[in-house]
């Protein structure tokens, strides 16, 4: 046993070396097989030097024998370049399991050209030697797909975030008046983002009129009247008054179903309703102008 | 729960007198800011912790904050603990009802508080004291937000 | 944030323009202060003939339920004494946690900033605020 691990570190400092000496001819291979390939479309110069980064990596790793260990302080210099390269190929509409299966398709050229240092590639210090380096390119195919799924997770969380910024705009109908347009399905998160910005355009405009418009809100339950309701008292505290307009008929019968009582917020059918309202309580009219105007374009 | 590991800085105040109530509000607004609590979210905690903490000075008469930053698990939060030895509430269910009061207030300080975080939770004996610890968390990823209380 | 040394209670001045009292609320505020505040302003609308009282609380960081039941207190103890009470300036943080509090301070007029408040004082008196 003792021998065999004495071997195997023997071995494993030999993948080491051997990395270290043909760095360039593996980046030059690597860098046509498709990982590389497809995500450096822009110069094969880039392909290489991203593929010599990985090199000095996996040889890092092969030094210290820690071949089996994704947390082995080497691959630790190459994850952002390896978490970028998977983002790309899952831009492209890669799987994980198909950006794995190209991290495996390394090992071909990497292997061979091993081989090629034994003059008798069945001798067993060979035989060790392709072991270790299996080994190895097998833990630098889970610390891909580790890479690939912790990457899958920040992109959701990122576009969640933005999604609930993008979904929410605030806008200056007149002097006074801001209104936010709501499309799509309110959740707890979404509410507070659009509770948070209205009433900061409350501040930032000094509009004494907010108008949330929900024409484009497919249901309301009792968690998205809440809202609403504490938008409105929000709004109210801060010297400004909150309309709701856009109720379709469908969920006011809802709203009435499910007993929720929205006796405090004041409602309009629809958002020129609502703006209709808050300029008539500001005094002002909007009219056609006289007569002279007609028919022109 | 998640706070497996040793908690890492916990500070302690004293809550015996108005200025120390002010104090508690200041040392919570800095700690969550640091945290990285947005502006709402710092003013619900600090709300929350300047109601708990009157009802420790009124009710308790007098006792201390525990202020635990919570950086172990992937999101970020903070975690008070109010601590009195005073008379203890008897009923618990009642002192949590919207309006029902005590002291001066308006009656909202335990229900209030409640809704202003995501953790709630109320330990009280006749005689020996109570304890209120409550946790937010910095939202942004997926609140684990408790049920509407 | 104005603090002034702990425990030194600095009362909070009250401002007469015309028949309007105007007090201006900033940083932490002792609950000492806050009642000595109530007494003062209960005072000073006895006293002389002040018809309106505007409270500027832009600078208010929080509003407990402490605090606000003072301003509730300072609103209907002015109208017993025919003068109405307009809060200025909330924060829409402080805003959101009273609403998520269910403190919504149903009996208080509240307007955008100090000005509105003041032209809301001068309109004629009528129910300037929907009730509804």
């Amino acid at each position: 046993m003792e021998q065999d691990a004495a071997a195997d570190s023997a071995a494993a400092r030999l993948v080491g070396s051997f990395l270290e000496r043909r760095r360039e001819q593996i980046a030059q291979r690597w860098a046509d097989e498709p990982l590389f390939r497809t995500v450096f479309t822009v110069s094969r110069d880039e392909a290489v030097e991203a593929s010599k980064a990985v090199v000095d990596a996996l040889s890092a790793v092969a030094v210290t024998g820690r071949l089996e260990d994704i947390e082995a302080p080497g691959f630790r210099a190459v994850r952002d370049q390896l978490g970028r390269m998977v983002a790309s190929r899952a831009r492209s509409g890669f799987t994980s399991a198909q950006i794995a299966d190209e991290v495996a398709g390394l090992r071909g050229s990497v292997t061979e050209l091993m081989r090629g240092e034994f003059p008798d590639p069945a001798a067993p210090d060979a035989k060790d030697c392709v072991l270790s380096l299996a080994l190895l390119m097998g833990t630098l195919r889970l610390v891909v797909m580790e890479t690939a799924l912790s990457a899958g997770e920040e992109l959701i969380a990122r576009q969640r975030q933005q999604l609930l910024e993008v979904a929410t705009p605030v806008i200056k109908l007149w002097e006074g008046v801001v209104a936010v347009p709501l499309i799509g399905t309110l959740d707890s998160a979404r509410s507070q983002v659009v509770m948070e910005s209205l009433l900061n355009a409350v501040v930032s405009e000094q509009a004494r009129y907010a108008i949330l418009d929900i024409t484009g809100v497919p249901t309301v339950d009792t968690l998205v009247a809440q809202h609403l309701m504490k938008t409105v008292a929000a709004a109210r505290l801060m010297g400004a008054e909150c309309i709701v307009s856009g109720i379709r008929p469908a969920i006011a019968q809802t709203i009435v179903h499910l007993g929720i009582d929205l006796g405090t917020v004041l409602t309009h059918a629809g958002l020129a309703d609502a703006l209709a309202y808050a300029l008539e309580r500001q005094g002002i009219e909007v009219s056609p102008r006289a007569t002279a105007g007609a028919g022109r374009l | 729960m998640m706070q497996v590991s040793p908690d890492t800085a916990t500070t302690s105040l004293p809550i015996g007198s108005d200025a120390d109530l002010a104090w508690v509000r200041q040392r919570v607004r800095q700690t969550a800011a640091e945290l990285g609590f947005g502006l709402v979210q710092q003013t619900k905690l600090v709300t929350a912790a300047s109601e708990l903490a009157r009802n420790t000075l009124v009710h308790g008469g007098g006792g201390h904050l525990e202020i635990t930053p919570l950086t172990t698990g992937p999101n970020r939060g903070l975690r008070l603990t109010f601590l009195d030895t005073g008379p203890g509430i008897r009923d618990i269910e009642q002192a949590m009802t919207d309006g029902f009061t005590t002291g001066g207030g308006l009656g909202l300080g335990l229900s209030g508080a409640k809704r202003l975080v995501n953790e709630f939770d109320f330990d009280s004996r006749p005689g020996e004291g109570t304890t209120v610890t409550i946790a937010a968390w910095v939202s942004g990823l997926p609140s684990p937000r408790a049920g509407a209380g | 944030m104005n603090g002034g040394p702990f425990g030194g209670l600095t009362p909070v001045p009250v401002l007469a323009l015309g028949d309007i009292l105007l007090v201006t609320l900033q940083g932490e505020l002792h609950d000492g202060t806050a009642e000595q505040l109530q007494e003062d302003i209960t005072h000073r609308i006895a006293q002389g003939n002040a018809s309106g009282v505007v409270i500027d609380i832009s600078g208010v960081e929080i509003i407990d339920s402490f605090l606000g039941r003072i301003l509730a207190e300072i609103a209907s103890t002015a109208r017993l004494l025919a003068a109405r009470t307009v809060v200025a300036g909330m924060r829409p943080a402080v805003a959101i946690t009273l609403a998520e509090l269910g403190l919504t301070l149903p009996g208080l007029h509240t307007a955008l900033n100090t000005e509105r408040a003041m032209d809301l004082l001068a309109s004629p008196r009528s129910p300037v605020q929907k009730g509804t």
